[in-house]
């Protein structure tokens, strides 16, 4: 693991479903790495991630790694979190604007929720989930 | 109308294999989807159909997500095994109507491989469901959650208020206190929307839809039954629909698919926006109907806060008279699913039947909205404009 956090009202970190088509991305997230699919044929980054192109049709992808790097697109705090997360609430649950152009759906950490804000500079993080996975989370950026 | 002659097989594809332990089944449906468009001569962005089962996720609307597809018509009709040839039969007869050109088809499954096919972790849905591992374990779960990302959104895009979409709930609050069955029935303020708790910002308590359990249906039949029946029938007018989804990570929050549906539903019925006399706009949440009126045309992108202010949906007297049986907001949110009560209360309105202190005067058109899934993902965008029988 690297880059962990401290889970700031410690969040669940449950586990994905791991497919065939995701293997690659999740093996990544546990050595503290994001992945995104590319387009082989017409060079999109893919979202979600998937051996299939929706801008083209390919079913050629390779993983390349992610800045890790984004801005808040949305974020709301929720007050009620379903399941595991009723007990962290509140929480921070946002889409972040990866650098390389996907919107991403995640949590944003290692702040106040009160104090995130649309536009806002972030980093990535991951939170093992004890499987052998990890989730990507986004804390305010460094500097 | 008949489909006869009206429509052909120009492609098919069986998958070669018969033990598929290397692919997902939504990788298999975009595979024999590309085998049988290649059979035709065509490519994918030649779709504008697609009929699929309900086993990938939410059917259709997953699946045109996964495959990047921009359907103006879907259908998961599910009948077993016969669900297939019943999609042919769907699909002529949608081609008859004029309602697509190209309608794709598709079957995946892999009972052979699949235990072999993942591990299932603590939440993010199955196989099956593509994109929830990467939208289901981070608190999205319970609609507001997501729907709040739209509205914070809107809000940042358009300076949308708290206040404004409360003008929404208390709308729906004064027309549900006639509704002796609505499940809410005592009129709100704005100031009280805003005192209620805040679920998830920014949305508060009474910007959510009634939790109720109930249900509704409709019976359409064919111009001689109408006439038969001598009971005062709605005309179908137009219909539109559309599947937005997350556009390969491209989201946008500020629209919803009614920017497709309602152009869509409007150009069949060949009437504008100055004709609807009456509007059910599906409310799961009030964001949901400022959105969707902007995408419906009624208002310009980014002034649904302003056109709701000041009593705008009120009937009978509002600019546009809206959900007047109370809505979901108030009256009802059966199973969690709006669209049936939205076409019941549009069809009260041109039959004279809604309550006489919100009835439409002289209501001649009306128009219905459905919007299922979510605001923050992928939704189904469905939009039904009726008339007075002799309209």
């Amino acid at each position: 693991m690297t880059a962990t956090e401290d889970r700031s009202g410690a969040l669940p970190a449950p586990a994905p479903f791991v497919s065939l088509e995701t293997e690659e991305f999740w093996a990544a997230t546990a050595r503290g790495e994001l992945l995104l699919p590319r387009c082989d044929r017409c060079g999109s980054f893919i979202w979600y991630p998937r051996r299939f192109c929706p801008d083209c049709g390919s079913q050629d992808v390779s993983w390349v790694r992610a800045s890790g790097r984004g801005t808040v697109y949305s974020f709301t705090i929720v007050r009620r979190g379903p399941g595991p997360y009723g007990a962290a609430s509140p929480f921070v649950l946002a889409y972040v604007e990866l650098e390389e152009g996907p919107r991403v759906m995640t949590n944003v950490v290692g702040c106040d929720p009160e104090a995130v804000e649309v536009g806002m500079p972030v980093e990535v993080v991951f939170h093992d989930t004890g499987e052998g996975t990890a989730l990507f989370r986004f804390r305010p950026a460094a500097g | 109308m008949t489909i006869r002659g009206k429509a052909f097989i120009v492609g098919a594809y069986e998958h070669p294999k018969r033990e598929i332990p290397d692919r997902t089944v939504p990788e298999i449906h975009a595979e024999v989807a590309k085998g049988a468009l290649a059979d035709a001569g065509l490519g994918l962005s030649d779709v504008d159909a697609y009929f699929c089962d309900g086993g990938a996720g939410f059917g259709p609307m997953t699946m045109a997500d996964y495959l990047g597809l921009h359907c103006s018509y879907v259908d998961s009709t599910e009948i077993g095994g016969s669900s297939y040839v019943a999609h042919v039969g769907h699909a002529a007869a949608a081609i008859a109507a004029g309602k697509c050109r190209v309608a794709l088809v598709t079957l995946a499954g892999r009972p052979r491989s699949a235990r072999g096919g993942g591990r299932r972790g603590g939440g993010g849905g199955g196989e099956n469901s593509p994109d929830g591992a990467f939208e289901g374990l981070w608190g999205s779960g319970g609609a507001v959650n997501a729907y709040a990302l739209a509205a914070r959104r809107h809000m940042y895009e358009y300076g949308t208020t708290s206040e404004q979409l409360a003008e929404v709930k208390v709308a729906a609050s004064l027309h549900a206190q006639h509704n002796p069955n609505a499940f809410l029935q005592k009129p709100v303020t704005v100031a009280e929307v805003l005192d209620s708790p805040m679920i998830s910002d920014p949305l508060h308590r009474m910007d959510c839809c009634v939790v109720t359990d109930g249900g509704g249906a409709v019976v359409v039949v064919s111009p001689e039954v109408a006439r038969e029946t001598g009971r005062r029938a709605a005309k179908v007018l137009g219909h539109g629909e559309a599947v937005k989804h997350t556009n390969n990570g491209r989201v946008d929050l500020t629209f919803t698919g009614a920017v497709w549906s309602g152009a869509r539903a409007f150009e069949e019925a060949g009437v504008n926006h100055a004709d609807i006399d009456y509007a059910s706009i599906y409310d799961s949440f009030t964001i949901t109907v400022v959105e969707t009126l902007e995408d419906l045309g009624f208002c310009e992108k980014g002034q649904g806060g302003r056109f709701v202010s000041d009593g705008g949906l009120v009937a009978p007297d509002g600019r546009l008279p809206f959900n007047t049986d109370g809505g979901g907001l108030c009256n009802n949110h059966p199973t969690n699913r709006g669209g049936m009560t939205k076409v019941i209360e549009a069809v009260r309105q041109l039959r004279g039947e809604a309550h006489p202190a919100v009835q439409v005067p002289d209501c001649q058109i009306a128009l219905a909205h459905g919007t299922g899934g979510s605001l923050a993902t992928r939704m189904g965008s469905v939009t039904l404009i009726l008339g007075q029988e002799d309209s």
